[in-house]
């Protein structure tokens, strides 16, 4: 039994599967909603898969010990910018696709190079970047198009990919952020990349004299996140067929308050893809299972903020618990 | 007798217009402990990172096995066999024993095409290797190094360099923070290693410890070398008053004791 609770329970994923059961038994018990209307809503999981691809990369960036912020001016970017390119200018949607793709690329190497090149903390150099693209993609759009949103008539192939509801309200994007999340899993916790990961976020300057290639890595890290992002907002504009400048801030929190649910240490060192996603469910199950209960929809904050307080206090007594966790001793002999 | 494994010659550090040593000259052969005592701000610590590839010497050679050497960093210092082991383990204390023992050089096993990180073989050689050193009590490597106790630590890094094919072991104050029993351990190990034939540099203020283990002593004063002498040459109260600055600290406690008498009980002002 003990050995049970050191090796399945004292993980970083659990304090957020214990806050989603809570959510949801509150939910059902208090607001009087249907679990299984719950449990099948589109509404959260269209939800949690747009925020979950973004929390992924970025929870893995605190895990190193980074922050990035601009993923709320990166996903707007990548939709504004596969709409200018394929719907404005009627290009191929590959080339818009890559386009998009590409802006992350630049940004997150941008952001990378300037976290380890400089002493600069990286949300301040993200911060910067966040608004820097926010500047980009307003005043780009506007020297261009002449107007804050674009039209856009996705090919059908790429409708299908990245841009189509299934059963009439689940959106393909669901399938994308669950693949992700078994790479994302399997690259973190069972190759030599994710060990890396930790031992930066532990301490940085014992995993570079370990050989770790920690500015490569780092940059790398940057990267993905500029990537997802981009991605998430690519999806976006291929299945409304629009794009608007504005949008994305609210994923700049959302993300972190996922992440944080879900166990990652803000300090980095400490965290796992699994609690990533989970705290990602519970997030979105607690912002939009509001509408499937008797409780007045302007109280769902409250319920984030307390639930967020709630996670980060029980995932603060797993993580001492973990760390005086033996196994029991074996009688001497 | 063969040559020293780690030898400085007539070393000089100086950072712009600050001289922090000067003319070091010391040598440690295999087998052998040399232990290096000073006060604070006497210039250990940038002895230690002058040997194990922080910082190059301004003048002077770094010799090992008789060749000069040039270390351009920590990790090509670790590659050809100095390794440095700091005060609290230098180990990252919410990861598991076995992967932080492997961190950069992570066990893998084939899994289709990839390559996946092999947690069991990597669990139990980190195991194996801490308990050869005689620490029995670490038995899971699954456990995170924040739970061991600092001791624990300290014999887990200091296994780790050993399993990694170090043959000049730094040791920056291993037992400084540890209570008595647990430097013991620490203490215990440093005998292991030298039984197996490494050098041993142990960086040290504390006299007692020093007189357990050490073959050879060095004490660093205001960044010279004030003193170099063998096991038995010198008594632990003339170590004690060398590392001082030469004032014999029995007579400091006299002078304390007299100033409270007709002091109210009040302790001198510090003297600079």
């Amino acid at each position: 039994m003990n050995d049970f609770i050191g090796r399945y329970v004292l993980r970083p994923e659990i304090g957020s599967i214990v806050s989603l059961v809570a959510v949801i038994a509150f939910f059902v018990i208090v607001g009087g909603a249907s679990a299984s209307q719950l449990l099948g809503a589109a509404s959260w999981i269209n939800f949690a898969a747009n925020l979950g691809i973004v929390a992924l990369p970025v929870g893995l960036l605190m895990v190193a010990g980074e922050m990035d912020i601009s993923i709320g001016a990166m996903i707007p970017a990548g939709s504004m910018t596969v709409a200018i390119v394929s719907g404005y200018f009627g290009m191929p949607i590959l080339v818009g696709i890559l386009c998009a793709l590409g802006l992350g690329v630049l940004v997150g190497l941008l952001n990378g190079i300037l976290a380890v090149r400089t002493s600069v903390p990286s949300l301040i150099i993200t911060l910067g970047s966040l608004v820097a693209m926010q500047g980009v993609v307003l005043g780009g759009s506007v020297l261009i198009t002449g107007g804050a949103g674009v039209t856009l008539e996705p090919a059908p192939w790429a409708k299908f990919l990245f841009g189509q509801l299934i059963g009439g309200s689940f959106q393909v994007i669901i399938f994308w952020w669950l693949a992700l999340t078994a790479v994302f899993w399997f690259f973190v916790h069972r190759t030599p990349w994710g060990n890396w990961i930790f031992a930066m976020g532990g301490d940085k300057v014992s995993a570079r004299n370990a050989g770790i290639p920690t500015d490569r890595l780092t940059i790398t890290l940057f990267v993905l996140s500029a990537v997802c992002a981009s991605f998430v907002g690519m999806c976006q504009a291929i299945a409304f067929n629009s794009a608007q400048v504005s949008g994305g801030m609210s994923y700049i929190f959302n993300a972190i308050v996922a992440v944080v649910v879900g166990g990652v240490l803000l300090t980095g060192g400490f965290g796992s893809v699994l609690g990533i996603f989970f705290g990602t469910i519970t997030f979105a199950v607690v912002s939009q299972g509001i509408y499937f209960t008797d409780i007045d929809r302007n109280w769902s904050n409250l319920i984030i903020g307390a639930v967020l307080l709630l996670a980060v206090l029980m995932n603060n007594s797993f993580r001492k618990m973990a760390l005086s966790y033996a196994p029991r001793r074996k009688a001497r002999t | 007798m063969a040559a020293p494994i780690l030898e400085l010659e007539n070393v000089d550090k100086s950072f712009g217009p600050i001289d922090v040593l000067h003319n070091i000259s010391l040598k440690v052969h295999g087998g052998e402990v040399l232990c290096l005592l000073g006060d604070n701000g006497a210039g250990k610590s940038t002895l230690i990172k002058t040997l194990c590839g922080v910082h190059k010497p301004t003048r002077g050679t770094v010799k090992m096995d008789g060749k000069p050497v040039v270390f351009d960093n920590p990790k090509q210092a670790a590659d050809m066999g100095v390794a440095t082991v700091h005060q609290f383990g230098g180990t990252f204390p919410l990861m598991s024993i076995g992967r932080s023992f492997f961190v950069g050089v992570e066990p893998v096993k084939k899994f289709g095409p990839f390559k996946v990180y092999d947690r069991a073989t990597a669990n139990r050689i980190a195991v194996e290797a801490v308990q050869s050193f005689g620490i029995t009590r670490i038995d899971d490597g699954d456990r995170l190094i924040g739970g061991l106790s600092g001791g624990e630590r300290q014999s887990l890094a200091i296994a780790r360099a050993v399993h990694f094919g170090a043959r000049v072991l730094i040791l920056d104050e291993p037992t400084a923070a540890l209570g008595v029993k647990q430097a013991s351990h620490v203490l215990r190990i440093v005998l292991e290693s030298r039984k197996r034939g490494l050098a041993v540099i142990f960086i040290t203020h504390n006299v007692m410890h020093a007189m357990a283990v050490g073959d050879h002593y060095g004490v660093l004063i205001k960044g010279a070398l004030a003193a170099d002498f063998r096991k038995g040459e010198k008594s632990r109260e003339e170590l004690t008053d060398l590392m001082a600055g030469g004032e014999a600290l029995a007579d400091l406690g006299a002078e304390v004791e007299g100033y409270m008498e007709t002091h109210d009980g009040h302790a001198p002002p510090p003297q600079h």
